[in-house]
């Protein structure tokens, strides 16, 4: 099928950018929406212009490192009929003639590198603030030693498959990275060895979340309509239950 | 013991590729009873004062579950450690992508399961070409693994008691493997990724994103630091150290379609083996049975489904050539071939890996393949279109079990192949192919894991040390974080004791030429400005690697392959065309840099399989095998480990042979029956 | 930012249920704006304390209600950063949502006009000279175009109350899953519509010649 690509090109974070169109005339319906960009990438180069960046890597929508906006969508959400990451967005869900609209993760706290490429480091801070449990290595109580709900321990599953790719920020009309901050809340307090420095914890990330140049929570919900792993909103209500209540404690005070 | 068809042949033609180097033995695993070689170690191991430990700086390069698990660990020892990841962050290494589980020697199950036992397994399964000492530690260490990841926050599957449920994977009979859904890697990656966000926030880990090494620095036979290139700036700096790790993971992509990431590469690695580091074991690549087929020449990379479809799954294919356009549906039982069960009765559809790969390989080379045509050319030079699939059919168990039991068992894999494919696996047979899924060769190491140079320490996928010719299913995991988290941060001390070394500065002469190197070498990439793109110069190495040093080898085929190496490499050096300029995020040279790495190293790999005239685990010799088809070991010639030492561009590399002993399991030939 | 809210939403409601008492009589209803004024919790707090202590405590609210609603603003317009999309698809976000810090601004002015009308007494439409509330509020809503006015203005409070209230408790928590998201959304709209039907009722009824 022939399709019209219009990809955002820039140079670099310093630069303006623009949208380019593209033509591509053999794209099959069983490509993924990345070896489409690929086969763009390979006219491109025939061409002698530069290939469009994008971020990948596994393209098995684990990793996290793929993501544009198609369509106005992250991941091409609403191009769809599955939550997806771009990785597994297949062409099939296109039609000859189609134009697609490919634009980078726009967001405050997300710099954009080159084109399609933009700086998630704001992410790592977040949990480097506080996402995770303080257990050196070799210090570990045997694993049986403390049982762990089941229901408990599904619920920290779901919310600890997140990829942490960004859509929910790219998505969100106010750039707020609360969806990702709570996914990993939720996974640590719902077992047992999250306790300890739970309260701590949810206080220390929130202060990242913010310093690093995310905005606020309105509950409108875009994040968890595009994620791909289908992280609820309800994870946000679990953050403000254990923030609300970390703000009666001292613990994380001074941290 | 059946009989060989052909017997190996009695010239070597492999002799005239390579030049024989003396003998290595591992000489760091303490003498005595197996079980007592790992506390001996730990305790003739040097030691650092804690209060010494920030002035020695260890690199650590890759943050997958092997490097972020010692950068994690010798991060909470006190070392100041400098962690470097080609990614965007640390949580995407290829490691996530592990669905299986994780092996421990818990016997939980009660069911006879021991240190012992898994020890056993792993060098069994490893078709007894993994070194014993090693493998008995890495079982011994199992079981804490699975406590740290629990403290980590890891959520294993769990049963309604609250305890942690384990699965039996792979092939063996206990159940030992601990899961977490069908992300067990992703859960782990997380774990010792929160664990290395920790020591990055405590200032002893200090991470180096969008940074991949292109060059090792040797001062004095040591290895004292990497250059790198900062992938956004296109900046080329030095990095000094007291010790260097790589855990930088497999080299699958040399085949160009893996189940590998598509940033996966041997680029560390290889910069390591061409300073000094020997490769052990090249040739040695696990081919997966169970993944999604290839959809045409676009394809850019292949998906896994787990093995464990073969429980329940039927394979065939139709037996005439003219039905494979066919729907599926339409074509009676008597015209389909269960090849499987037909030639294998008594194990049917589940026969190993290697035999279920090779014989879909098989049926596709007799024209019985399906699914979309793909381009391909033969070893007599013509191109040709050939279906690369066969069915894994599920009607006789959805009849047998009913929908919803099949759904219960299998439904999110049948979702991922629906999304991938735009199939229904409930309604038409699932299509599957044969993928590469990890190398279990890489880069010499003692007991220590230290390579051949003093200094450098290699850990995970990226080492060869504990799989031998064959990884055990749920092993990958087990491996990676023992190395990070319990035998590296217990041995490397042993070398860091001798320091803090000479200071280094950017005029130090090696550091200098190995600057110089890296910028050359970028520099010459941009300037070939040919016609060619690096992905085709890419793709046409993965078919040449596929099609000769794949799933059969052969010796006549390994030949020609090297010759074709060789040649593509002189073309890629003539022909290619990257784009743009070092100094931006650039990934067209990225990409070159890495596919001229794979380019020397596919040449080695070949090298390898020529030289090792036996059949074992993952390296099947067309000239060794049994009557059955079953992979025929030569344990009187090949019980060792081929450490392939780099002399120069152009030059024979030297094998050195590390002979494997056997103290405490007996060798057997494998058998299915 | 929700606290203010919810007591925000609380006053409406009560101001929603003095308004109905239009429909009792002149008597009821001014002698309740009287009760406000001078007797509510007294003799607990002397004569007319109540409804000074009552302004502070909502002005305080509201203070602090826009000044969160001003950062949050102002983070959000740096939080989305330069770059803007040239394509967007919401698809959950609600009209309600979208238009919350321009109805915010409505309804400040619209509480400002309130205040210099019916308590301040700056305006008179309707009315000359200082009159009972009821006077005022009849000579008010006899003129159409004033209920015409006083309609959008409660409709945008309604659809500022529609999302707000489901933000309130979501922030507070009370999101615990995909059924109390339902829940809470379905009082939202519930309010919200309660509110609007029983604000607008009076003046509707006294615009047609129902309340005389």
């Amino acid at each position: 099928m022939k399709i019209t690509l219009k990809v955002w090109r820039q140079a670099r974070n310093a630069s303006t950018g623009a949208m380019q169109s593209y033509q591509l005339n053999d794209v099959s319906a069983e490509m993924s929406f990345l070896e489409m960009l690929d086969m763009l990438n390979e006219q491109l180069t025939s061409q002698g212009q530069e290939p469009v960046a994008f971020d990948h890597d596994c393209r098995e929508g684990i990793c996290g490192m793929c993501g544009v906006v198609i369509n106005g969508a992250p991941h091409g959400r609403y191009s769809s009929p599955v939550a997806t990451t771009t990785c597994q967005l297949h062409m099939r869900n296109f039609h000859d003639g189609d134009v697609i609209e490919v634009e980078p993760w726009r967001a405050g706290a997300f710099p954009i590198i080159k084109d399609l490429v933009v700086d998630r480091s704001a992410f790592d801070r977040i949990i480097e603030a506080g996402g995770y449990i303080s257990v050196n290595t070799g210090s570990a109580p045997e694993a049986h030693s403390t049982p762990a709900p089941k229901l408990q321990a599904d619920r920290a599953f779901d919310a600890a498959t997140c990829i942490g790719c960004g859509a929910c920020v790219a998505a969100c009309p106010n750039g707020s990275g609360m969806l990702f901050t709570s996914a990993k809340v939720t996974h640590l307090a719902n077992l047992p060895q999250g306790q300890p420095e739970r309260r701590r914890r949810v206080k220390a990330m929130i202060a990242a979340h913010d310093d690093n140049g995310f905005g606020g929570c309105q509950n409108i919900g875009e994040c968890a309509s595009v994620c791909p792993k289908q992280i609820p909103l309800a994870s946000i209500g679990q953050l403000n239950r254990d923030l609300i209540a970390a703000l009666f404690h001292a613990d994380g005070r001074n941290s | 013991m059946a009989v060989t068809k052909e017997k190996p042949q009695s010239v070597d033609p492999a002799a005239a590729f390579f030049t024989p180097g003396s003998d290595i033995h591992d000489t760091k695993a303490p003498a005595g009873p197996i079980e007592k070689k790992w506390p001996a170690r730990q305790f003739t191991a040097k030691l650092v004062n804690p209060a010494n430990r920030r002035k020695l700086t260890v690199i650590i390069v890759g943050t997958g579950l092997a490097g972020g698990a010692a950068a994690a660990t010798l991060g909470e020892a006190g070392y100041n450690v400098e962690n470097f990841c080609y990614q965007d962050s640390p949580r995407r290494a290829h490691s996530i992508a592990a669905q299986g589980g994780i092996n421990a020697a818990k016997n939980y199950r009660n069911d006879n399961d021991s240190v012992y036992r898994l020890f056993y397994d792993t060098v069994k399964g490893g078709d007894y070409r993994a070194r014993e000492t090693n493998v008995y530690r890495l079982a011994e260490v199992s079981g804490n693994i699975i406590d740290q990841c629990v403290a980590q926050g890891v959520p294993f599957a769990r049963e309604y008691g609250g305890l942690l449920d384990t699965r039996s994977f792979g092939g063996v009979q206990v159940q030992r493997t601990f899961y977490a859904r069908g992300q067990t890697g992703q859960q782990l990656l997380i774990g010792a990724y929160q664990a290395l966000e920790r020591q990055v926030n405590a200032g002893t880990v200090k991470m180096h994103t969008r940074h991949e090494m292109v060059e090792l620095i040797v001062h004095d036979g040591r290895a004292r630091g990497i250059i790198t290139r900062d992938m956004v700036t296109g900046e080329i700096e030095p990095w000094y150290a007291d010790a260097v790790v790589l855990a930088t993971g497999g080299y699958g992509n040399v085949f160009f379609l893996s189940t590998n990431a598509m940033g996966c590469n041997v680029t560390a690695t290889w910069r390591a083996h061409r300073k000094g580091a020997y490769f052990a074991n090249p040739c040695f690549t696990q081919i997966h049975p169970t993944c999604i087929p290839v959809h045409g020449d676009t394809q850019s990379k292949l998906t896994l489904m787990s093995e464990s479809l073969r429980n329940d799954g039927r394979i065939w294919v139709p037996k005439r050539a003219e039905d494979c356009t066919k729907d599926p549906r339409q074509i009676p039982e008597s015209d389909r071939d269960y090849y499987l069960e037909r030639i294998y009765p008594a194990f049917g559809n589940l026969v190993p890996r290697d035999i279920a790969s090779r014989q879909a390989k098989n049926m596709c080379d007799e024209g019985r393949g399906v699914g979309p045509l793909v381009t391909e050319v033969t070893q007599d030079g013509t191109t040709q279109q050939r279906r690369r699939g066969v069915y894994l059919d599920f009607a006789e168990a959805i009849g047998r079990l009913g929908r919803k039991a099949v759904e219960a068992k299998y439904g999110n894999l049948f979702d991922m192949y629906q999304q991938i494919t735009g199939e229904n696996p409930y309604e038409t047979p699932m299509r599957i192919y044969p993928a590469v899924h990890y190398t279990m060769g890489g880069l010499w190491v003692d007991y220590d894991l230290e390579s051949s140079i003093p200094g450098l320490y290699v850990c995970g996928e990226a080492n060869f040390s504990d799989h031998g010719a064959n990884r055990l299913g749920a092993s990958a995991l087990m491996q990676g974080l023992a190395d990070g988290y319990f035998v590296l941060p217990n041995t490397i001390n042993d070398y860091l004791s001798g320091g803090p070394f000479e200071k280094m500065s950017d005029s130090t002469p090696e550091v200098a030429a190995a600057l110089g190197e890296a910028k050359g070498r970028v520099e010459r990439l941009l300037s070939v400005q040919g016609s060619r793109s690096v992905d085709s110069f890419h793709k046409e190495l993965g078919a040449i690697m596929w099609e000769y040093c794949g799933m059969e080898r052969t010796a006549e085929g390994l030949q020609i392959a090297i010759g074709k190496i060789r040649q593509l490499r002189e073309d890629y050096w003539n022909d290619v065309l990257v784009t743009g300029v070092n100094e931006d995020f650039n990934q067209a040279l990225e990409r070159a840099g890495r596919v001229a790495d794979f380019m020397e190293l596919a040449e080695l790999m070949c090298i390898d399989a020529l030289n090792r005239r036996e059949s074992c685990g993952g390296h099947f010799r067309r000239e060794s095998q049994t009557e059955d088809g079953e992979a025929l070991r030569n344990d009187d010639e090949f019980a060792y480990v081929a450490a392939w030492e780099f002399t120069g561009d152009g030059q024979k590399p030297i094998l050195h042979k590390e002979p494997l002993v056997y103290e405490f399991i007996e060798l057997k030939q494998r058998s299915y029956k | 930012m929700a606290v203010t809210g919810l007591v925000l939403i609380a006053f409406l409601l009560m101001h929603m249920y003095g308004n109905l008492k239009i429909f009792i009589g002149p008597e009821a209803y001014n002698d309740y704006a009287e009760f406000l004024k001078q007797d509510l919790l007294a003799p607990i707090l002397p004569h007319g304390w109540f409804i000074w202590i009552f302004r502070a405590v909502l002005f305080i609210c509201l203070v602090l209600h826009i000044y969160c609603a001003i950062t949050l603003w102002s983070v959000s317009v740096e939080a989305r950063g330069k770059s803007k999309y040239v394509r967007k698809n919401r698809k959950e976000q609600t009209l309600a949502s979208r238009f919350m810090r321009w109805g915010g601004i409505a309804l400040f002015l619209l509480i400002v006009f309130h205040i210099l009308m019916f308590t301040s007494n700056t305006f008179q439409l309707g009315w000359t000279g200082k009159q009972e509330p009821y006077t005022m509020f009849m000579g008010a809503f006899a003129q159409p175009w004033m209920v015409v006015i006083y309609a959008v203005f409660v409709g945008i409070v309604c659809v500022h109350i529609r999302h707000g209230f489901w933000s309130a408790f979501a922030t507070l928590g009370a999101n615990v899953g995909k059924y109390a998201q339902i829940v809470l959304n379905v009082i939202a709209y519930f309010v919200a519509v309660l509110v609007f039907v029983g604000f607008m009722l009076p003046p509707v009824a006294v615009c047609f010649g129902l309340v005389s």
